[in-house]
């Protein structure tokens, strides 16, 4: 995308240095990407800790962080800081390798899945074919951070999370993933701009009002379950049991101090923007205007991601902790028979004549 | 050497590393997770052919489905490793003949591009080339029968496992939503009709009682 304007500076830049640098500059533009899209990244991360802090502050009649900085805006900065200077404690019955990995092997698949999300047509890391597919694997990983730290710690509570987690995270990605089949029956692609630019298309685009061509409408029972199932997939309240503070004191996290936490933190928050970002490509047009006339591009995908992300904090402040058995109860006998039959209802739905997809 | 090359013996060399650490590592939770490694380089090596479909659905199913239940139970297990380790020598010659079948049955496989069985001539494909969509085109059309066999065979292991171990405890306190949901006031509450003020009967004066 942007390679055709940099490369001829680049050039001019370097002069007689270009032709060394030439073999390794595919290297070079892609690490540059990649800094590109994970260096917001982690800056939303951040102030969406702060974000999360001042909406349920305001939901509970209260003021939130406002002491640090203007209106307290440099209060995730500080929480940074101090994290980062804070020791590392290593519990003596620890497995110490394990024990270091647990952090690593949470936050590198949340920051690995970046890599097929398209944020604008072209702006994307990786443009490939089984986007999908490579979405469902990498986030399905995740949940091995979260096994091997509580296991690692070597102590009941954290074990008790991991436990937890393992079968709440393996429960919710089948639902996830069944939810995705009919976005990819409807789209007939596997790569993620193809799904957006196939919901451009529909008796609604054409009137100008894009809105309702968009997969939320024909898939909307799925549209709940993903999202549903996006929330327990994080771990996010009121899905949380995994790391419930009045049953297991923070699961799996327990024994971790410093950066070590930290990680696990911005593991879960850059998972919960990776989910929003899934789902406004999924199933609200990612970067499409919602009406005619109006320019498509980033501004919407990240206002669909905002909106998402606000639903988020919107019911952690609101619902109360699931019980652990109607979470399960609700991932299989609720959510997987649902998306079953909506497979087949959209299966024979493109068959029939009625069809809106062609 | 080209760098599709550098990557294979990369993923290779992990991948025989992890392996070996499976069949070495003395803690199962270690050996469980080195396999999990071994699957990742496996993945890479699949990738490499341009077998990305298979690459991507073994992380997804082996990686995140399968191996976090082996963990799950490997975890819960507090396995001795000397116990294990006690009939090593009565099972060698068993495991060693299992061993040399399979080592036999590869060099087979493998020998057949030596003796020539297998010169099929290199495939170049279209760049929008999709082998996903190729895969099941003839999975869903040229084998429906034995796919869709195959299917029932597993929906019948996946019941058979459930009733073998689908056992109702009499202790069993657990609550079912519906029913819970379904509860109306009157199940559990009894309003009884009563006077709200009732006159006390005289307390009867007994004979010799301490004042």
């Amino acid at each position: 995308m942007m390679e055709a304007t940099v490369l001829p500076l680049i050039e001019g830049l370097l002069g007689p240095l270009w032709p060394t640098v030439k073999p390794v500059w595919p290297l070079i533009w892609t690490l540059a990407k990649i800094v590109l899209i994970l260096a917001p990244l982690l800056l939303s991360v951040a102030y969406l800790t702060f974000w999360e802090r001042k909406v349920i502050g305001w939901m509970q009649v209260r003021i939130g962080p406002n002491r640090v900085g203007p209106w307290g805006l440099l209060q995730p900065i500080a929480d940074g800081l101090k994290l980062f200077f804070k020791e590392v404690l290593f519990p003596t019955a620890a497995d110490k390798k394990l024990f270091v990995l647990g952090p690593i092997m949470a936050i590198a698949p949340a920051l690995a899945a970046w890599a097929v999300i398209p944020f604008s047509p072209g702006w994307v890391l990786a443009n490939v074919d089984a986007g999908v597919l490579y979405l469902l694997a990498i986030s399905s990983v995740g949940v091995y951070g979260i096994i091997v730290a509580g296991w690692a710690s070597n102590s009941k509570y954290p074990f008790f999370g991991a436990m937890r987690a393992s079968a709440q995270m393996i429960s919710y990605e089948v639902s996830m993933g069944l939810g995705l089949i009919t976005v990819l029956m409807v789209s007939n692609s596997l790569n993620l701009t193809e799904i957006v630019n196939a919901q451009s298309k529909g008796q609604f685009a054409g009137w100008g009002l894009g809105v309702f061509s968009w997969n939320w409408l024909p898939l909307l029972p799925m549209f709940a379950v993903y999202l549903i199932s996006g929330v327990a997939e994080t771990n996010r309240a009121p899905f949380d049991v995994v790391e419930g503070e009045s049953e297991i004191v923070a699961g799996h996290m327990v024994e971790y101090s410093g950066m070590a936490f930290a990680m696990f933190f911005l593991a879960e928050y850059a998972n919960m923007i990776l989910i929003s970002a899934m789902t406004s490509i999924f199933f609200l047009g990612g970067w499409l205007s919602p009406i005619g006339g109006l320019p498509n591009g980033f501004h919407w995908m990240a206002a669909k991601m905002a909106a998402i992300l606000f639903f988020f904090l919107w019911i952690r402040a609101t619902f109360p902790r699931y019980r652990y058995d109607q979470i399960m109860r609700l991932g299989w006998k609720v959510f997987v028979p649902l998306t079953l039959v909506w497979i087949l209802v959209v299966g024979v739905w493109m068959m029939s004549p009625l069809t809106i997809w062609k | 050497m080209e760098f599709k090359t550098i990557l294979f013996y990369l993923f290779s060399a992990v991948t025989v590393f992890a392996a070996l650490r499976v069949i070495t590592a003395r803690n199962p939770v270690h050996a469980a997770l080195f396999l999990v490694l071994a699957f990742f380089n496996v993945a890479g090596l699949w990738m490499l052919l341009q077998a990305e479909f298979l690459a991507l659905a073994l992380i997804m199913v082996y990686v995140g489905a399968v191996m976090v239940l082996f963990l799950f139970v490997v975890m819960m297990l507090d396995i001795n490793i000397e116990r294990v380790r006690q009939g090593f020598w009565n099972n060698l010659p068993l495991g060693a003949l299992v061993g040399l079948l399979m080592v036999g049955e590869m060099a087979v496989v493998l020998s057949g591009r030596y003796f020539g069985l297998a010169n099929l001539p290199p495939q170049d494909h279209a760049a929008n080339y999709s082998n996903t969509k190729e895969l099941a085109r003839l999975l869903y059309t040229d084998y429906a029968y034995p796919f869709e066999i195959a299917s029932v065979i597993l929906l019948v292991a996946i019941i058979a496992a459930v009733m073998l171990t689908l056992r109702g405890r009499k202790d069993n306190k657990a609550m079912h939503s519906s029913d819970q949901i379904a509860v109306k006031a009157k199940d559990r509450m009894r309003l009884v009709k009563m006077s709200p003020e009732v006159e006390l009967p005289a307390p009867a004066a007994k004979e010799g009682e301490p004042t």
